[in-house]
């Protein structure tokens, strides 16, 4: 057994964290600034760190991921990072011609405290910065919140940088979405194109890490929030956030600086959440709900009907970020499936809040639990003390999947070992029918698998 | 060459056009989207596959997660080494430092799991914030009786290969703590081999069939008790040699132990290897076991080759890889299959490296240290390239260019090294060059 050094026992771990259900901010920073169009995001550190997130989100979507790195050096960690900066917006729109360029920090340029904001400052004071090309910073040390709070604080930063507000009222609705991936943006965009609403969708990495094989190399490929529309945000009607952790920091920003106001949503995974999306959609972009979508609706009800006996009291362990954990966690309880174990190494005190208003009094037996220690090691221990029926996760479940025998569901990220994520989204009622059908396909497969001849099934 | 970054020049070359040197060993410049990691990176991926050693990551969560399990370096036994164990240093940490954590961490993986020895990484902000690691690894390896060993590579500190350089520091802590073992007549140490996909496995086949005993693997399939007692191995034979010559030059001082360089891909190199390794116990019945050997996996291979060769007869290959010893054996095995390299580059080649790369190439193969996206897929489409030898960030280049691929770093999921390696080298090679798939691309 791969795993066979996690013992049943749980103690209480102050100073480790094994298996982490986590990684660090910068990856977050990149993966949202890959949502803009002609931007290349870049990490202001040591070269590892880019080369490390670069790596992971190509494992993840398999596609060409570009961003550019401070090369810290020794000097760098004695004198600061000024110098690597400004010589590294030299060269990035004197060789690769990005419209935008996004910087992140790292633990390291943090640590020696770089001030990106007066580094940016300089590089446009010293008319390093070509006219009508941007340099847009966040800050995202990684010794603070997780991944996704790096995507948010890019997030962020963009819409501080470029929405503007006019006296031109615009009838358009902004959706800032949480960490999801490329085929749920191109799902949240068909939704409100169905409904009727024009969107500004920010960040969209479709088109960007999903793009079509010509038998060319494009650094910039089509897709992704372009200036001129996150420009136009300031003029929203208003603001369609999707999940707390990755959105809610942008659109506060964007209520403050033009005060376009927002709603705060869950992002649209499961009937509930979708429910909820397709509503506040509907309430900012003063539109009803097309026939068309309670159709789509009314598929996923009817998967749902037709397959219930086989979901209920399905013990579930789940783990990755709040934002999709928690509208999953509320899917799972509508398809009468009882998440026991849920583990988010992102830390945040509304976890627990929202968890407990989501879980209510539904299952007796949940244990949850985010942030420092809530990890893959304590997951897995709770697993061996109780096992469970199905378990929901990032790639990294594979091995507790295979230890404990238990039918595993790819979602989160990273997914490294299969494919499919990049294409068929998880959001919206279309979303739910693939997690239907994926939980579906692991729970049968192991039925039939296990099955004793006499009751192997050929109808289910 | 308009396109790449103008201080890059002297780094690019093409053989026939350029008479001058290749510039290489330089740091990447600022800005450059390069395909090189860091001096972590380097110590992590030398050391991780020694699977009864404890791999504690002394920093914020970010290098525990990117280096958890990627490498595919197999272990027949403990798997320790395929878990990430981390201080996740938070804010907290970085004001107060770290020091107590680390302690707490190391005492309780300790005692769970009684490691035979433990490895600590210092990543970036751990020398910045003033933590003293080795006082830390002092005390614990005081009150814990096992060895534990401080890998100060921070990742700014250096490139990649300074991180490899801080590795075989941390293995030479090890080398020679062990002097009760008699070690046999003939008897080496492999250096620098991983055990990507078993590879070690295949090697130690062919050197028990020689009357060779292995001591110690570094670090493919490690064991901390055998690298103890590598000291009294008569000869280091070393492949890799980016990653680990600076354990086999001071074995040499130190305990007075010779090394060969050495590389297992492809038919010549393999089959020099073993002659070399015989040659240097002087033993005519190892020569003639060696000579059997090889001549037996020779005369079955060949003819096996034969088929992939007449389909990939004339086509061309393109390859950039993490170490230029490496390449050289590429470009061999290449010709072997009929094709021709047309681009070949390293990420941490030397002056060496590149000479003998020089000197192997055809005319109008253009040569490049530390080269970046834009530039690979310039020089694909300029030689027409039908092959990319390269590694995670490189495939998906090379698939959206319509090129096959190889990967030939960590994520081979099939053997490369010995006879077989170049049977399933040359399987891999022909599925991805001759795939359907590329004559739907308009």
């Amino acid at each position: 057994m791969l795993l066979r050094h996690t013992t049943k026992e749980v103690k209480e771990r102050k100073a480790l964290t094994v298996n982490p259900a986590k990684t660090c901010q910068p990856v977050g920073a990149m993966y949202a600034a890959l949502g803009v169009h002609g931007c290349l995001p870049h990490s202001h550190g040591s070269q590892g760190c880019c080369s490390y997130h670069r790596s992971a989100l190509t494992r993840h979507y398999k596609e060409p991921v570009m961003a550019a790195t401070s090369s810290f050096t020794e000097g760098s960690s004695v004198f600061g990072g000024q110098a690597n900066l400004l010589q590294a917006i030299d060269n990035i729109f004197g060789i690769y011609e990005p419209q935008i360029i996004a910087v992140h920090s790292t633990c390291l340029s943090e640590t020696i405290g770089d001030d990106l904001g007066q580094i940016v400052g300089k590089a446009k004071d010293d008319g390093r910065i070509p006219e009508g090309k941007h340099v847009v910073q966040a800050s995202t040390p990684s010794y603070v919140g997780s991944h996704v709070t790096g995507y948010a604080n890019m997030l962020e930063a963009f819409v501080k940088y470029f929405a503007f507000k006019t006296d031109e009222k615009l009838r358009q609705v902004n959706l800032l979405s949480g960490w999801v991936e490329p085929s749920d943006m191109r799902e949240l965009k068909r939704l409100a194109g169905l409904m009727d609403v024009k969107t500004v969708l920010l960040p969209d990495t479709s088109d960007v890490v999903d793009t079509p094989m010509t038998g060319k190399y494009q650094m910039y490929p089509k897709g992704g929030t372009t200036i001129d529309e996150m420009v136009s945000m300031g003029n929203s009607m208003g603001t369609v956030a999707l999940g707390e952790w990755g959105a809610k920091s942008a659109a506060i920003a964007l209520d403050n600086k033009c005060k376009v106001p927002f709603s705060m949503n869950d992002v649209p995974v499961g009937i509930s959440a979708t429910d909820r999306f397709i509503q506040a959609l509907s309430t900012a972009g003063k539109v009803s709900i097309p026939e068309i979508i309670s159709e789509e609706r009314g598929r996923l009800m009817d998967m749902m009907t037709d397959m219930h006996q086989y979901f209920y009291g399905k013990r579930v362990a789940l783990f990755g970020d709040p934002d999709t954990l928690l509208p999953l966690t509320e899917f799972l309880l509508d398809l009468d499936m009882k998440p026991v174990y849920i583990v988010s190494g992102t830390p945040g005190k509304r976890f627990t809040q929202r968890m407990e208003e989501i879980l209510g009094d539904k299952v007796s037996e949940t244990k949850f639990k985010n942030g420092p220690n809530a990890d893959m090691f304590l997951l897995h221990q709770w697993i061996k003390e109780e096992p469970v029926d199905l378990l929901i996760g990032n790639t990294y479940g594979k091995y507790i999947a295979r230890d404990e025998n238990i039918p595993f569901v790819r979602m989160g990220f990273p997914i490294i070992d299969r494919v499919g994520h990049s294409y068929f989204p998880t959001v919206g009622y279309q979303g739910g029918l693939r997690i239907l059908e994926k939980i579906l396909g692991a729970i049968m497969d192991k039925i039939d698998a296990t099955a004793p001849e006499e009751s192997f099934e050929l109808v289910m | 060459m308009s396109n790449y970054l103008k201080d890059r020049e002297n780094q690019i070359l093409t053989k026939g056009t350029d008479s001058a040197e290749i510039s290489c060993e330089k740091k990447s410049l600022a800005g450059s989207v390069s395909q090189r990691a860091c001096v972590f990176c380097g110590s992590r991926v030398v050391l991780y596959p020694i699977a009864d050693a404890l791999h504690v990551i002394h920093g914020p969560v970010g290098c525990a997660s990117y280096t958890w399990d990627i490498r595919g370096s197999l272990s027949s036994g403990p798997q320790l080494h395929r878990l990430s164990f981390t201080t996740d240093l938070k804010e907290r940490d970085v004001v107060f430092g770290g020091e107590k954590k680390l302690y707490h961490a190391l005492i309780d993986l300790i005692d769970k799991h009684q490691p035979k020895a433990a490895f600590v990484f210092s990543t970036c902000i751990i020398g910045v914030i003033g933590d003293d690691v080795e006082a830390v690894c002092r005390q614990v390896t005081k009150e814990k009786g096992i060895d534990v060993i401080p890998v100060m590579s921070e990742g700014f500190n250096g490139t990649k290969k300074d991180g490899y350089k801080i590795a075989c520091g941390a293995l030479s802590k090890l080398v020679g703590t062990n002097n009760d073992y008699e070690a046999p007549k003939y008897s080496i140490n492999i250096l620098g081999d991983f055990n990507l996909a078993g590879e070690l496995w295949i090697l130690a086949e062919y050197y028990k069939k020689l009357g060779v005993e292995i001591i110690s693997c570094m670090t493919g399939d490690g064991r901390v008790e055998q690298i103890r007692r590598a000291h009294k191995a008569s000869l280091n034979v070393v492949q890799c040699s980016g990653s680990i010559m600076h354990l086999a030059k001071e074995m040499k001082e130190k305990y007075d132990i010779p090394f060969m360089k050495v590389s297992y891909f492809g038919i010549e190199d393999m089959s020099e290897a073993l002659y070399e390794v015989a040659k240097f116990f002087k033993d005519d019945e190892m020569l003639a076991k060696a000579r059997e050997l090889v001549t037996n996996e020779i005369s079955k291979l060949l003819p096996a080759l034969q088929p992939y060769r007449q389909k990939l007869e004339g086509k061309k290959a393109a390859i950039y890889v993490g170490g230029a010893f490496k390449a050289i054996s590429l470009v061999k095995a290449l010709r072997l299959l009929g094709m021709k390299t047309v681009v070949v580059g390293s990420q941490t080649g030397n002056a060496e490296d590149y000479k003998l790369l020089k000197d192997l190439c055809d005319e109008g193969t253009i040569i490049v240290d530390d080269s970046n996206p834009n530039e690979l897929s310039e020089f694909v489409k300029l030689t027409g390239a039908n092959l990319f030898i390269g590694g995670v960030k490189e495939r998906p280049i090379a698939h959206k260019l319509g090129l096959g691929f190889c990967d030939h770093n960590h994520e081979r999921k099939e053997a490369l090294a010995g006879y077989v390696g170049m049977m399933n080298f040359a399987k891999e090679v022909y599925a991805s060059v001759t795939s359907p798939v590329w004559k739907f691309v308009k």
